[in-house]
């Protein structure tokens, strides 16, 4: 199929033009043009696991809400597997997969196995596909015993759990996860990540992560989106997001004895200092060679060392609230 | 359009097969659920029943008449309302975020919405509202045909049709105004109280109101009117109060339309 | 006293945010006024004077009772869910550590949302039904003064009796069958679906006993000058005989409940 090659997600140009009311008075409103997404293109292949961040109200949900259907574009074009989401919701639905952190698609009253048996039904998933499906999701998930409980009485944890495997039941092509770690434990946060690792790796599933756990991107993506005020601001590996994100590297230096800061270094600018313990700044994309032998040069070393910036601090630079 | 028809009925058959499944695990609980609904429905026949202790007639009807009226509208209602009501909980679902979560499965979402949360207790309402139909057709002066029967039956569904129209168009409206399910509750809930009354207790206005604008005089007062043998008040040509089926089909594809248009609203917006 | 009043404040604040479903819910009472106002005329028709009332008064019954009806908590509404909500999930057990009192603490909060929706929720249905029908409304302030006190007892009768529903579900573990017979004698014992003067006998006098009578009843017979003088004192009294009763039978629950949460741990 044509669609397995270069673009299974595809994006070209897409807007999402919201208007927002605001009241001014009381009865006057003020009507105002929001782009929640602005001009957005990329492209996804098949198979891909790719990283979605940026900060809170940037178009992230916005974003997944078109891909799912659930949203329609303003303007531009929108494809996934070659299905237009906006037109062919229910299509499309048996083919992705969807995980809201925040929020369970799970029936909140039915016991969890009923949920499942529910889904399996919804999305006509053939009787053996469902059970090897399901007994592969309760073990990987460690879902054992939780079948018979009601979701609501399950931890957040245990849910978000259950949610995922109710997401891989009908084996789709693709699958949005929307903070699927958000407020979960260390084990649990471990589980599914090990889940969406093997998932890609073993069924090919498309998987396009949102989160605020830059951990997980690390652990999981080879490649990051990040975007911005309705703009992709980003699309490169990991590593990369340091030379955009204008980060730099730290070169802490232990001097012999107390110096004034040391300001004669060129591409270098000192940004604290502690007795005999300087902090050098300098761009990360750099190399600390020749700053560490002009260094040599001028001052009595001790010892030394590089510290790689916090890709949190990236982040936050790059949305320009850094600290 | 046949495909999203089948799709539809089948999903609303699956989920509402789930629904009296978890219901039927607390037994007891149901019994006293529908117990309790049929008693609660039932008050207002109670008030009924009071007034009749003081009078003979009102607005020119007897209380067998009435009980007709009361038990057609209410069985209506209560068939409307255990097998869409749920869908009045959009307003609701719109504003915590979870009607999202309808529009990525692959069943169309109304008959989600109108499934979700089943409630077979509201089976107590449609045996109140049947038994009492059944006392009044057994007391009113009718001579009863097999004619007169099956008229009977069709009023009572396409009854049914006409109230799950306006609880449609009642869901569809909360796309546009999501706190404001109440407004709904007037048409339904206020227009099974209505019918309960004949309709020469209320001024004409509001009856040619619910007869042509929300056409619930086509539940159960001109048919049942024209099998009571009496006028009604607004002097419409006789074959009118045939029309029920046809009106309930036009109120149905009317709803349809407003409901896709909410959910059309609330895919641009998303809220 | 200070925290009980900011509570009533936020329990007001609360509900005054919902603009669109006070609009809504003025609609649907203005709606059930308009037909029960109809029915009422046609029954005032055949029977002038019926259960004591001529017909601008029986019609007053009915605008009056859609004004008050949100405001009574008659179908519900109120604080009751959210507490038997909090009793289930355990949460309860933080609210008996604050340093406020649990019955208080809530009958602060109802009686703030209380207030709003007589403000918000009576007077468009009122004002409505007295544009549109010839009502029996009184012109001197004293008659609605004693009109609102009445309400303010009923309010607590109503509170007091919606309290001990909710705690039933430190016993019950499914509370609705409570909630549906609490519902059930509300609308049916208060008057909303009838007057009780209509109650015919027996009957009619036991039910005119019963602690619903003064959530809308008695109010009623207040606004329309039944109650003069010493009856006035009599129907006051007998609305603060089963606000004590009932507020202290709240209380009495409270404690073995409050037992029962430590002796278990929730």
């Amino acid at each position: 199929m044509r669609e397995d090659q270069a673009a299974f997600i595809e994006l070209h140009e897409v807007c999402k033009v919201f208007e927002v009311h605001r009241r001014t008075g009381l009865l006057r409103r003020e009507r105002r043009e929001v782009r929640a997404v602005d001009g957005l293109s990329f492209t996804v292949p098949r198979g891909e696991m790719v990283g979605y961040i940026g900060p809170n109200g940037a178009g992230k949900s916005t974003t997944v809400k078109m891909l799912t259907g659930i949203l329609t574009p303003s303007s531009g074009r929108l494809r996934v597997a070659g299905i237009d989401p906006s037109r062919e919701r229910t299509r499309l639905a048996r083919r992705i997969g969807v995980v809201f952190g925040q929020r369970t698609t799970l029936w909140w009253d039915l016991p969890l196995g009923d949920s499942f048996a529910l889904v399996r039904r919804m999305y006509r998933i053939p009787d053996a596909r469902y059970h090897v499906n399901l007994e592969r999701c309760v073990q990987l998930l460690d879902l054992g015993g939780l079948l018979e409980v009601p979701v609501r009485q399950l931890s957040l944890g245990q849910r978000m759990r259950g949610d995922i495997a109710a997401a891989l039941l009908h084996d789709p092509d693709v699958l949005y996860l929307d903070e699927p770690t958000i407020g979960l434990d260390v084990v649990s946060k471990a589980k599914v990540r090990e889940v969406l690792r093997k998932v890609n790796a073993e069924q090919g599933t498309t998987v396009l992560l949102t989160t605020h756990d830059l951990t997980d991107i690390e652990q999981l993506c080879k490649r990051v989106m990040v975007i911005d005020q309705g703009r992709l601001v980003y699309d490169g590996a990991l590593a990369g997001l340091h030379a955009v994100g204008e980060s730099e590297r730290m070169l802490v230096v232990d001097l012999e004895r107390e110096f004034p800061p040391i300001e004669d270094l060129p591409g270098a600018r000192p940004v604290r200092v502690e007795g005999p313990r300087q902090w050098l700044a300098f761009p990360a994309g750099q190399s600390a060679a020749p700053l560490v032998a002009a260094l040599a040069e001028r001052y009595p070393l001790a010892d030394l060392s590089v510290r790689e910036p916090d890709i949190e601090q990236v982040i936050a630079r790059m949305y320009g609230s850094a600290p | 359009m046949v495909e999203r028809w089948a799709s539809g009925l089948r999903g609303y058959g699956l989920i509402v097969a789930m629904w009296i499944r978890a219901t039927m695990v607390y037994r007891t609980s149901f019994i006293i659920n529908t117990l309790g609904n049929f008693l609660v429905t039932g008050l207002d026949f109670v008030a009924l029943l009071l007034m009749f202790s003081h009078i003979h007639a009102l607005g020119g009807f007897g209380l067998p008449e009435i009980a007709l009226l009361y038990g057609a509208t209410c069985s209506s209602f209560g068939l409307a309302d255990l097998l869409l009501g749920n869908a009045d909980r959009i307003g609701q679902r719109v504003r915590d975020g979870s009607f999202d979560i309808l529009l990525l499965r692959p069943v169309p979402v109304l008959a989600q919405a109108a499934a979700d949360r089943f409630a077979p207790r509201r089976l107590g309402r449609i045996v109140q509202g049947l038994l009492v139909l059944g006392w009044g057709i057994s007391r009113v002066d009718v001579n009863w045909t097999i004619g007169k029967a099956l008229f009977t039956v069709v009023m009572v569904i396409s009854g049914a049709a006409i109230f799950s129209a306006v609880f449609i168009a009642g869901a569809a409206f909360q796309f546009w105004a999501a706190e404001a399910s109440e407004v709904s509750n007037s048409f339904t809930y206020g227009g099974c109280t209505l019918l309960q009354y004949p309709p020469t207790v209320f001024a004409r206005e509001l009856v040619r109101g619910v007869t042509f604008v929300v056409p619930l005089a086509f539940v159960n007062w001109l048919p049942a009117l024209r099998l009571l043998g009496r006028e009604d008040p607004l002097g419409l040509p006789g074959w009118v109060s045939c029309c029920g089926p046809l009106v309930a089909v036009a109120a149905l594809t009317a709803a349809g339309l407003i409901w896709r248009a909410g959910l059309r609203s609330y895919r641009s917006t998303g809220s | 006293m200070r925290l009980y009043a900011a509570v009533a404040v936020s329990g007001f604040r609360r509900y005054a945010t919902y603009r669109m479903a006070t609009a809504a819910g003025v609609f649907t009472n203005t709606v059930f006024g308009f037909i029960l106002a109809y029915t009422f005329t046609a029954l005032w028709a055949e029977r002038p004077r019926l259960g004591g009332y001529d017909q601008a008064q029986a019609l007053t019954f009915v605008w009056v009772s859609q004004a008050l009806l949100a405001t009574a908590a008659l179908l519900g509404g109120g604080f009751e869910t959210e507490l038997q909500e909090r009793i289930r999930t355990g949460d309860i057990a933080i609210d008996l550590y604050r340093p406020a009192d649990l019955q208080l603490w809530w009958l602060s909060a109802d009686l703030g949302r209380a207030a709003f929706q007589l403000l918000g929720r009576g007077v468009v249905p009122l004002a409505a039904g007295a544009l549109c029908f010839q009502l029996d409304l009184p012109a001197a302030p004293l008659r609605w003064l004693s009109f609102l006190l009445a309400v303010f007892m009923g309010l607590l009768v109503s509170f007091a009796l919606r309290y001990l529903v909710a705690l039933c579900a430190f016993w019950l573990l499914d509370g609705s069958g409570v909630n549906v017979i609490s519902m059930l004698l509300g609308v049916f014992c208060s008057g909303m679906l009838l007057p009780l003067t209509l109650f015919p006998g027996v009957f009619g006098e036991i039910v005119r006993m019963l602690p619903w009578a003064s959530v809308l009843q008695v109010p009623l017979d207040v606004l329309l000058g039944r109650h003069t003088g010493w009856s006035l004192a009599g129907a006051l009294a007998f609305q603060a005989g089963w606000a004590v009763a009932l507020l202290g039978l709240g209380r009495l629950t409270q404690a073995r409940a409050t037992t029962k949460v430590v002796v278990q741990g929730g």
